[in-house]
């Protein structure tokens, strides 16, 4: 694992750089996609895109869970959770990716540092 | 909703661009996502979720229909954990 955590800021300058629209668009645009799904998902809807793979809404019946600390009983109101399920070949993207086996740095190709 | 869909309903609300545009956009966000968490990395997207690698350690499984032992490799796995807005964003719209 090298560790980095890539972000909204990242995204935008990928984009900024692959697709050519201004920084300022770049970033609307990520957001806008996000929006967009995540408005999705609000509505209960399953989000699938293709080699990546989908967001499935999950309805949870009430259960009864327990304080680990106290031991204590309380109840676990019913609610609505996401799950994501990995595409096949993201699972494969990411065995192929690093290292085969081990946590040595293969280095892929990586662009420029950013 | 499906990644076309994504793209067309991202292209109606931004007129001046084109479809193919907004498909380059999405695939670039996405692809980027996939590259980072095969170099290992976190991508954290704040009001959304967080995704990540996770270790599977090699293991001795079974056959289930024939019980018979087989060994698994050890293999990394794409983990997503949904973000605190995006958990309470389901949970506050009217319940469907």
């Amino acid at each position: 694992m090298s560790g980095k955590t890539v972000t909204r800021a990242d995204l935008c300058e990928v984009v900024y750089q692959k697709v050519g629209f201004s920084r300022t668009e770049s970033a609307a645009l990520v957001e806008l996609v996000l929006k967009e799904i995540t408005d999705c998902l609000e509505r209960g809807e399953t989000v699938k895109l293709s080699s990546f793979g989908s967001f499935v809404v999950r309805k949870k019946g009430q259960r009864i869970g327990r304080n680990p600390k106290t031991g204590k009983e309380v109840p676990i109101a019913p609610r609505r959770v996401m799950v994501f399920k990995p595409s096949a070949i993201l699972k494969q993207q990411i065995n192929a990716g690093p290292d085969g086996a081990g946590d040595g740095q293969a280095a892929p190709a990586s662009p420029a540092p950013r | 909703m499906i990644k076309s869909e994504l793209v067309q309903r991202v292209a109606a609300q931004n007129p001046h661009l084109y479809q193919r545009d907004v498909e380059n956009i999405v695939n670039a966000i996405f692809g980027e996502i996939v590259d980072a968490l095969a170099r290992g990395d976190r991508v954290e997207l704040r009001g959304f979720g967080a995704f990540s690698v996770k270790n599977r350690p090699a293991r001795t499984g079974r056959n289930p229909r024939t019980g018979a032992h087989v060994s698994v490799d050890k293999k990394h796995v794409p983990f997503f954990k949904t973000g605190k807005e995006m958990r309470e964003r389901l949970n506050t719209t009217a319940e469907a």
